[in-house]
């Protein structure tokens, strides 16, 4: 391990820390990735990171970076408006799956055909974190949730969402998208810096999905954790730049 | 910022084309909206007149997305706008309610529209619920209901500053009728006539960097104790409530010697002017009382008047939003109303005269 993967980034708050997920959470693991990604690009005063409602608020006092909590849903048009105001500034709207592909789909879309020069960091779950574990778009077919209590049925309630495949159809040449997992950091962080790259770059849309770990509403122990995350999520999930410089694509 | 109107002229123009101007000239700096009849055309003119001055516009997905990147617009420190009517403002109230609780500077304009529902793309009052009260929290922000072209510039650039001067979300309230005719008008470059300028400033992307002058924003409108909650909610209750007294603003006409008050606010209000003086040249003992700021509702001039008459009659296009206003300023003092609802028409000063008269007949 490098020192830069075992020392805190220096644009985390170490008056926050630890932080307020529960022990397991994906949600942290990726806002170590994004800490790295604006400490080695050097954006710290430059960024405005800003939270959506679900378990994501709690990364409202996370960073020493200027920061924004939101509505469940609507971080994309604050982060959007803040860029189209003033476009010297780095944004960042992170959330969850339920904010991003349910109630904020519509942000998500119009942003990503817009090309909206923003980073949007989505966390993918399978479930509603925050409000005690209901279905969202993304929960995988037969998966027992709150509102799913017998399972998914995919007749009923459809398939999982495929978040970046949707945005790379629909975003424009410049947008970069990709999905990564908390279950391998370094291919994750090489996702995060390439979107944020694209985005200081001013070239275009941004988009990362990140699939991540939920134990506490999973109701997993850490190995079944681990073999929901990289096994049972990747079989929908395909892991993997979908919309990147040609010459930088990886599978 | 290079001034929109170098010099003072008069010019005849829609509603919305004064909101367009109006902004300009309050030195707005982007504006975010989504196509609703009857405000059309503030998007229209503004983007014309925008990109001559260096200002911006952006086409949003919906009036949730014109409103929180209004919100965003505000968070980079920009005099920030959208304007929308009716189901749109329905949308809009998500995002007030976060400038509410964040204090942030938002500016709308709203042209009423006939409702519930899509309903008309006409006219009414009937959205004074809505923009007067419509978050989930105390309702803290400021209305203006303009009554002529004149007011839509003038209030137009007072909602800028307002907002930027009081940190609450401001409205102008128009309607479809104040969108759509054309009349005269003076523009003016404010800071010639002594307009203070509320500046703006970032609320994040500030100069400098961290720990030389500048922290980091951390800026949260959740919160997990109930305590906590309550600090932040009364502190803004007591900041409004300190500020009530310097924004409220009303017109109170020959309310002192009066029998009857007829009480109207908006485009109404002209015929409600008309029929007062009217009837008082025919001899009857009528007042006017006009809220041109709707919230905060100007409650103390109000219970002042009804020290001198208790009847009031509430001339409203709308089924009594203003009439609700009205008899909560007025709780605990004696006061007989009367009332002309009318929910999406208009009203006119022939059909006032003809209520009084007819009622003060019954009473010989
Ligand atoms: C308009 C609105 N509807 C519903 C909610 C309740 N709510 C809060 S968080 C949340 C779901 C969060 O799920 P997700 O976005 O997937 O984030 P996670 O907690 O899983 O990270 C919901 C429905 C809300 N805050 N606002
Ligand atoms: S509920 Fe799930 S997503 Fe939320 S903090 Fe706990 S583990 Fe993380
Ligand atoms: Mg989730």
């Amino acid at each position: 391990m490098s020192a830069s993967e075992t020392t805190m980034p220096k644009s985390w708050r170490l008056e926050t820390k630890p932080h307020k997920f529960c022990p397991g959470c994906g949600h942290g693991l990726v806002l170590k990735v994004l800490g790295q990604v604006v400490d080695e690009l050097d954006i710290q005063e430059r960024a405005v990171f800003g939270c959506d409602i679900g378990c994501s608020l709690l990364a409202w006092d996370f960073f020493n970076i200027d920061s924004v909590q939101t509505h469940h849903g609507r971080t994309t048009p604050v982060i959007t408006g803040i860029v189209r105001a003033n476009p010297s500034l780095i944004g960042i709207a992170y959330m969850g799956d339920g904010g991003g592909y349910a109630i904020g789909s519509q942000h998500l879309v119009n942003a990503a055909n817009r090309n909206d020069k923003i980073f949007v960091l989505l966390v993918n779950n399978t479930n509603y974190g925050m409000t005690g574990g209901q279905m969202a778009p993304t929960t995988l077919p037969g998966q027992i949730t709150e509102t799913t209590p017998y399972g998914r049925d995919v007749d009923e309630t459809g398939s999982p969402t495929l978040g970046p495949e949707m945005v790379a159809a629909i975003s424009s040449e410049t947008a970069y998208v990709a999905r990564g997992t908390v279950s391998n950091m370094s291919k994750l962080k090489k996702f995060i810096k390439r979107a944020m790259e694209n985005v200081v770059a001013g070239r275009g849309f941004s988009f990362v999905e990140v699939l991540a770990t939920c134990p506490t509403n999973w109701r997993t122990n850490a190995r079944d954790t681990w073999k929901f995350l990289d096994e049972d999520m990747k079989k929908y999930f395909k892991v993997g730049e979908f919309k990147t410089l040609p010459t930088e694509r990886e599978e | 910022m290079e001034r929109a109107i170098k010099e003072e002229k008069r010019v005849f123009m829609t509603g919305n084309e004064v909101v367009a101007w109006g902004a300009l000239a309050a030195e707005a700096d982007i504006m975010y909206g989504y196509p609703i009849t009857p405000q059309n055309e503030v998007m229209h003119y503004w983007t014309r007149l925008a990109p001559k001055h260096g200002r911006k516009f952006l086409q949003t997905e919906d009036e949730l997305s014109a409103g929180f990147t209004t919100i965003g617009g505000v968070l980079a420190g920009r005099r920030a706008f959208t304007a929308t009517a009716g189901p749109g403002n329905i949308l809009l109230q998500e995002p007030v309610s976060m400038a509410e609780m964040m204090r942030l500077p938002m500016v709308m304009a709203i042209m009423q529209r006939g409702g519930p529902s899509t309903a008309t793309v006409i006219y009414s009052q009937q959205e004074v619920n809505l923009t007067t009260s419509g978050g989930n929290g105390e309702a803290l922000r400021i209305v203006y209901s303009t009554a002529t072209h004149q007011e839509l510039y003038d209030y137009t650039i007072k909602a800028f500053n307002a907002a930027w001067k009081y940190r609450f979300p401001t409205f102008i309230l128009g309607d479809g009728y104040q969108a759509k005719m054309r009349e005269p008008l003076v523009m003016y470059n404010p800071q010639d006539k002594g307009v203070e300028m509320a500046a703006s400033e970032p609320f994040v992307g500030k100069e400098g960097k961290f720990g030389e002058g500048r922290e980091p924003a951390h800026l949260r409108n959740a919160f997990s104790m109930e305590e906590e909650l309550y600090e932040v909610v009364m502190e803004h209750i007591q900041d409004y409530n300190k500020i009530t007294p310097q924004i409220v603003e009303y017109v109170s006409l020959g309310c002192e010697e009066a029998d009857l008050v007829i009480v109207a606010h908006g485009i109404v209000s002209r015929a409600a002017v008309a029929a007062q003086e009217k009837l008082r040249r025919e001899g009857y003992r009528v007042g006017f009382f006009r809220p041109i700021t709707l919230r905060p509702f100007p409650v103390r001039a109000l219970r002042k008047v009804c020290k001198s008459t208790s009847k009031f009659l509430v001339v409203e296009s709308a089924f009594g939003q203003l009439a609700r206003l009205v008899k909560e300023a007025l709780f605990g003092l004696e006061a007989e109303m009367d009332e002309i609802f009318m929910p999406g028409l208009g009203i006119t000063s022939e059909k006032i005269i003809g209520h009084v008269k007819k009622k003060s007949e019954l009473k010989v």
